[in-house]
């Protein structure tokens, strides 16, 4: 087998080197565009081939002249589970290192107040939970030995309180919160940043099935937004800010009184 | 264009080729010496010949390429290999053979200096060349062709080889001497691992009929005394090494102290089986008697700032000045390891690290080119804190960095922000050596540039070199994060 090429490195220079999962489209895209453009070499993750090559190569010939693809698409259903350590260690080792993982892939079905659907239920605890386990513990367990790296993902301010919207899709948020919020405790004295982003409503595809939605953002604003936590290395972010306040608001509402509201 | 590039090999039919055996329990970060960068490898530790064929088989099979490591006292990244295999080779270290008559003695690659001269010093012998820390090991020693205080007299260790086998990537194990294999014997030597498997290596020792040394030591007001005292000794002593003082301006540019020393002459110590014991040798585990060596670090860290190191720069000079020409006597140990005086000093450097750049210039424009070299890390505000001053003589190794003139070794200290700033002073730099003849040192490089290597070496050597490289390593299994930095686009 002929050897696997390693990306030159320069000691003083670095390239930063990120996996975003879950890149086609949404803040996943919007992500792999500005860390592209800002420096990163990253490796893109996605189920939905055509929309993620296309994105690559969109932003390999938009690079300046000689920096090389910055951009590189891996197609991937993230609830194939089996395949994720084999893939990313082939990942890692194609982009040279890791420095940072960014887990946004999400599922959010439409859902009306009465449904109780496993089928549907099953595909947003995979993808949203399981999903994130299974490529987070590969990067935790890296980020560990190497005593560095920085750990993202997407989880939302729907993983704060359950909700008559959305039983499983709050589950797998509230579920996602506390695996990272685990994962920090274990590594943060390594070395390890976790960073757990809780976007309010972005203009996505997961949009199209919510209810009511207010101070929607732009995917490329939530995106940046993430890219600043990211370089300051935050632990929670609310995306926008403002909503960290609705989140302590909603945390903290009795049962008695959330029981008869209706969102 | 690009995706059909990637989307070929990234396609998911390729993705079942990492064989169960790249084991993720080997996966271990990895630093440099200088610790300014970390990368993560699958480190294999072997023990015997067959185990370091294993290792290249795994290699082989897994479509990863290999690095070689012997102590990974290279300051910058010749020993790593980030997402690869690392093979440890400390653990092959048995001395196979050892003649006290003839002083010849045979090792296994990872058998340390520090290994070596406690097993020979009793005899009455010492290795002839040291580097400045004994923990590095014979195979990465000669994959790196390293120098000591002596090199203007003795050249680089290569030139006290007299014989190694060699295991190429395919397995089989070639002995070169200079009249058997020479070709590879001067390529191998200096040829940073890329060529083959060191697994064993015949050399000869040096005659010593003390355990001492006769050092002297004196201050010298500038970089043109620093030369002068160089070409007035040179002759007559068998080290010299001299120290900068990189803070000063001016007229006083270049000051700095300078160390020589000489063997003891037969019969001139008194109780040679004495002072020849390893107890005599032996550093004591405290400073001043008291301050544990161990942590002696953690004091130096709130020093390593520029001021700081100007004042400890400046009281050193000061130091040698006030005492005028010292004479006194010193271990080998004490005299040459200097480095291992105070362990892990570079943990001072904070987390940062320090990389190492050392040009070597002919004689003829080195005072010129060093003066240059110092003015200008003074004008861009980054000074070195350690700078170390040495002459060399040439060599008839392939990839040397050998030649007629001098050294400046130089540590700075990095930071996140001041890591970009190093980088552009390191090419303002290889402008200057360039400009005066100079060549470079693989084990010391964090900053070279494929075209500033093409520039030094010349197109020749490179082509004779790659030539023997597909010769030894068609498929370019043997790799380092150095080779592909210097020699992927070359």
């Amino acid at each position: 087998m002929p050897v696997q090429k390693t990306p030159a490195a320069r000691p003083l220079e670095p390239r930063p080197r990120a996996i975003i999962v879950g890149a086609s489209s949404g803040i996943g895209a919007a992500l792999l565009r500005r860390l592209a453009f800002s420096g990163y070499s990253v490796a893109g993750v996605a189920r939905r081939e055509k929309e993620l090559r296309e994105l690559c190569e969109a932003i390999n010939t938009n690079l300046p002249p000689g920096s090389g693809p910055a951009a590189l698409p891996y197609v991937h259903d993230v609830t194939d589970f089996e395949a994720v350590p084999q893939l990313f260690q082939q990942i890692v080792g194609d982009l040279g290192g890791l420095d940072l993982i960014v887990f946004a892939a999400g599922a959010q079905p439409a859902m009306d107040l009465h449904e109780y659907s496993f089928e549907k239920d099953e595909v947003v605890i995979n993808t949203n939970l399981l999903g994130a386990i299974a490529w987070l513990n590969q990067a935790a367990m890296r980020f560990d030995r190497a005593r560095r790296g920085q750990i993202v993902a997407i989880s939302s301010i729907a993983g704060e309180r359950g909700r008559v919207a959305g039983p499983v899709y709050n589950s797998s948020k509230a579920g996602l919160n506390t695996y990272l919020e685990a994962l920090r405790n274990r590594l943060s004295k390594r070395g390890v940043t976790v960073t757990t982003i809780k976007p309010g409503f972005v203009e996505t595809r997961l949009l199209e099935n919510a209810a009511k939605t207010f101070w929607v953002i732009s995917p490329e604003e939530a995106a940046a937004q993430i890219q600043a936590a990211i370089r300051d290395r935050k632990q929670t972010v609310y995306v926008p800010g403002r909503w960290a306040a609705v989140g302590m608001i909603i945390r903290h509402v009795p049962s008695f009184v959330f029981r008869r509201l209706s969102f | 264009m690009i995706s059909e590039e990637y989307g070929t090999s990234h396609s998911s039919k390729n993705l079942t080729h990492i064989p169960e055996t790249l084991s993720l329990d080997h996966l271990e970060a990895v630093e440099p010496w200088g610790r300014a960068s970390t990368s993560v490898s699958y480190v294999y530790r072997p023990v015997t010949e067959e185990q370091v064929a294993q290792g290249l088989e795994l290699a082989r099979q897994s479509g990863r390429s290999i690095g070689l490591r012997g102590g990974g006292n290279s300051y910058g990244d010749a020993a790593m290999n980030g997402e690869n295999i690392l093979l440890d080779m400390r653990r092959m270290n048995r001395i196979l053979d050892w003649d006290p008559q003839t002083g010849i003695v045979r090792v296994e690659p990872g058998v340390t200096l520090a290994q070596l001269w406690q097993y020979i010093l009793e005899d009455g012998w010492w290795p002839p060349i040291v580097t400045g820390t004994s923990m590095t090991t014979i195979g990465g020693c000669a994959a790196m062709n390293v120098h000591g205080k002596n090199a203007y007299q003795k050249g680089p260790i290569g030139d006290h080889i007299l014989e190694f086998d060699l295991m190429l990537p395919s397995g089989e194990v070639l002995t070169c001497s200079r009249e058997e294999n020479s070709d590879l014997f001067f390529a191998a030597i200096g040829g940073f691992g890329m060529l083959g498997v060191f697994t064993t290596l015949t050399l000869r020792m040096k005659r010593v009929y003390s355990g001492y040394l006769d050092v002297y030591s004196q201050a010298e007001p500038d970089l043109g005394g620093m030369f002068d005292y160089f070409n007035q000794y040179m002759d007559s002593s068998d080290y010299i090494v001299g120290w900068i003082d990189s803070f000063a301006k001016g007229s006083a540019l270049g000051r700095g102290d300078v160390h020589r020393a000489n063997y003891v002459p037969p019969g001139a110590d008194p109780a040679p089986s004495q002072s020849l014991r390893l107890e005599n040798q032996h550093l004591s585990p405290n400073m001043f008697g008291v301050v544990p060596r161990s942590i002696v670090w953690l004091f130096m860290r709130p020093m390593t700032n520029n001021l700081g190191t100007s004042f400890v720069n400046f009281g050193k000079y000061l130091a040698g000045q006030v005492t005028g020409t010292k004479r006194y006597q010193q271990t080998h140990v004490a005299f040459h390891f200097l480095l291992d005086y105070v362990p892990n000093w570079k943990l001072g450097y904070g987390p940062g690290g320090l990389i190492q750049y050392q040009p070597f210039i002919p004689k003829e424009t080195a005072h010129d080119a060093f003066a240059d070299i110092l003015r200008l890390c003074q004008r861009r505000g980054i000074p070195n804190y350690l700078t170390v001053f040495k002459r060399h003589r040439p060599d008839d190794f392939l990839m040397t960095h050998g030649l007629d003139g001098f050294s400046m070794a130089m540590d700075f200290r990095v930071t996140d922000q001041r890591r970009p700033q190093i980088a552009s002073l390191a090419r303002e730099m290889d402008e200057i050596v360039l400009a005066a003849g100079g060549r470079f040192y693989f084990a010391k490089d964090s900053t070279l540039r494929p075209s500033v290597v093409q520039a030094y070496l010349g197109s020749e050597t490179i082509a004779k070199f790659k030539a023997m490289k597909r010769r030894c390593d068609p498929d370019e299994l043997l790799q380092t994060d150095l080779w592909r930095r210097l020699f992927s686009e070359l």
